[in-house]
């Protein structure tokens, strides 16, 4: 017996007095066993989180000390300090020269935005041609379109390596980044929002003399702006956390992402927690910020082609 | 001079859908068909690097069928998908029934914070999770010691029977919340009426559920049973991060998956054929899935 047996076996007896007191009526009973549930699935998903930042800022020396952070009465710059942070930044040493963290950040910070924006653009675009012309040959682009979503990623992937080395487009940003500029699944999206702008919009437009590529810019793209941003989302955090792409494509030490030096980190520094542990919190912070910023789009975004597809 | 200027604007209408689905055509023709015969091709070669090659017929696959580390890795990927069927998606559903009964303020809540797991990518949960599985100090070793009295000198990573386990129980918390914001999204759109019809032709909570709630939420649930089983056919980042003495193998292979030993077999000893091989697996299961879905929900379009 022990707290924690005795905070579970009080939550049932709480459960218990309440169906006692009416057993004709079960709701209050079973409210009250729904947000018990709900708070226990809560704490048992949040506890990893707040563990990895408790981690971050322990000091090496009493990391194993506690489970969480120590109680305030042992609270000192002994115990919870920045130095996990501080041998975190303080650079590796590599063929390019000195390495430092925040290089890492601004890799993957760069990889994922210029990803993100050239998608939104492409992928737009393609959405609004399949959506609001009639031209020879859809059909079979779009039957292309379909199968290829079929074909998984990892199949691609020996090929087009082989295909980067022979470009010489191994250890660049652009050959990264080119294969995703544009997806399937992101046209298709774009395609569901822009069939329900009205046509009478995109001919009034026509009318007054606007070019195709300005109906697009000025009338299409600010009636999906909330699909937009849904987009620029996954798009974003799905590039930000892709660890297979840039493992392989590459190489210098002061280009790699967050995911592969990570990676590499758990294995440099192997019994030093705290410090992989501090990589692995700043890390996941910009995404988290994004996220809690635009959640509800978020939502709307992961949702959409699965409950109306 | 004004039919000039309006033949011109119609040029320009025909033209435009071509120009802007150019970028995707260049590049599905390069990124994906291109590279698509090539690893058909690639597959019956065997390589050394990009650059050498040698033709070796149905060599690559007699070989993926006789090696036992590979069928190992296949079995392996097929355990995690089992459990993460079976175990993953009834908790989404749980959580999400449990949730629609909510208030929506309190809905809002539990939801961001049971989808939060999500935005964290596979190499950081890996990473995490493989800190959290210490003997003694773990968390999760602290924890189960606490609620059981087992588990605290558990060797998670280290004991070949409970790799598998520990990556299944990191997989859950990762998405169980996803799936389950799919589910809510079904369960808020299912006709309110019936269930209520049912419910006063005297069908208990349990009845309704089974007969009507979920057919009605069918095509959502195929969705998220086809993306399940074929996410976790691709499962690689989460043991490679969970097991980095091995390289994501484990004691005894008791973690490779199948793009696990692609990423070997292909990258690490560079032999792309045998990749291509590996990778033409794991195309053909998925495919058949994605076949099925289509089979499945064109079936629940036909019955509604």
């Amino acid at each position: 017996m022990n707290a924690l047996h005795a905070l579970l076996f009080a939550a049932l007896g709480v459960a218990l007095v309440l169906y006692v007191r009416s057993p004709k009526n079960p709701g209050p009973a079973l409210r009250y066993l729904r947000n018990v549930t709900l708070i226990g699935a809560t704490i048992l998903v949040l506890a990893p989180f707040f563990w990895l930042i408790a981690a971050a800022f322990k000091d090496r020396s009493v990391f194993n000390s506690y489970i969480f952070f120590p109680p305030p009465s042992e609270w000192s710059s002994h115990t919870v300090n920045l130095d996990n942070f501080r041998r975190l930044l303080h650079g590796d040493d590599a063929v390019q020269g000195k390495v430092y963290f925040w290089q890492y950040l601004l890799n993957s910070l760069f990889f994922a935005s210029a990803g993100t924006v050239l998608q939104l653009f492409f992928c737009s675009l393609a959405g609004y041609a399949l959506a609001k012309f009639e031209f020879w040959g859809k059909r079979t682009l779009m039957t292309f379109m379909l199968g290829s979503l079929m074909i998984p990623g990892v199949l691609l992937l020996a090929p087009v390596y082989r295909m980067m080395v022979g470009l010489r487009f191994i250890d660049t940003y652009h050959g990264l980044i080119l294969p995703g500029i544009v997806s399937v699944y992101g046209i298709f999206l774009f395609r569901q929002a822009i069939l329900a702008v009205p046509g009478e919009m995109i001919d009034a437009g026509r009318i007054d003399g606007c070019g195709e590529f300005e109906i697009y810019l000025r009338l299409v793209m600010p009636l999906v702006r909330p699909m937009s941003a849904a987009f620029c989302l996954v798009t974003f955090l799905g590039s930000w956390n892709s660890f297979f792409g840039p493992s392989i494509f590459l190489q210098s030490q002061d280009k790699l992402t967050l995911p592969v030096i990570l990676n590499l980190y758990i294995g440099q520094y192997s019994n030093d927690y705290g410090v992989f542990l501090a990589g692995t919190l700043l890390a996941i912070v910009p995404p988290a910020l994004l996220f809690f910023a635009l959640e509800k789009e978020f939502v709307s975004g992961l949702t959409s082609g699965a409950v109306k597809g | 001079m004004s039919t000039t200027r309006e033949s011109s604007a119609f040029r320009a209408q025909r033209l435009a859908p071509y120009l802007f689905l150019l970028p995707y055509v260049v590049i599905a023709l390069s990124f994906t068909l291109y590279p698509l015969l090539n690893a058909a091709e690639l597959a019956f070669y065997q390589t050394n690097g990009p650059a050498s090659r040698a033709y070796v017929g149905f060599d690559n696959f007699r070989f993926l069928l006789s090696d036992a580390v590979f069928m190992k890795a296949l079995k392996n990927t097929a355990i995690f998908a089992t459990c993460s069927v079976f175990l993953q998606l009834p908790l989404s559903m749980g959580l999400a029934l449990l949730l629609n009964s909510g208030k929506s303020r309190a809905k809002a809540f539990f939801r961001l914070v049971l989808f939060s797991p999500n935005l964290v990518g596979q190499i950081f949960v890996g990473i995490l999770f493989g800190v959290m599985f210490t003997p003694r100090y773990g968390l999760i070793n602290r924890f189960l010691q606490t609620l059981t009295g087992w588990g605290l000198e558990e060797q998670w990573l280290g004991n070949p029977a409970l790799v598998m386990p520990a990556i299944v129980l990191t997989s859950l918390w990762v998405w169980v919340g996803f799936n389950m914001i799919y589910f809510l999204a079904a369960l808020q759109s299912v006709d309110k009426s019936l269930e209520e019809a049912a419910r006063i032709d005297g069908a208990n909570r349990w009845q309704v559920f089974w007969n009507v709630t979920l057919p009605s939420m069918r095509p959502v649930v195929i969705f998220v049973l086809i993306t399940c089983i074929s996410g976790s056919f691709q499962l690689f980042e989460l043991p490679l991060a969970l097991l980095p003495d091995s390289h994501g193998n484990g004691p005894d292979n008791a973690g490779l998956t199948v793009i696990g030993y692609l990423y070997q077999v292909g990258f690490d000893s560079g032999d792309l054929g045998l990749g291509s091989a590996v990778g033409w697996v794991v195309a053909v299961v998925i495919f058949t899935l994605s076949l099925l879905q289509i089979r499945l929900s064109g079936a629940a379009k036909e019955a509604a």
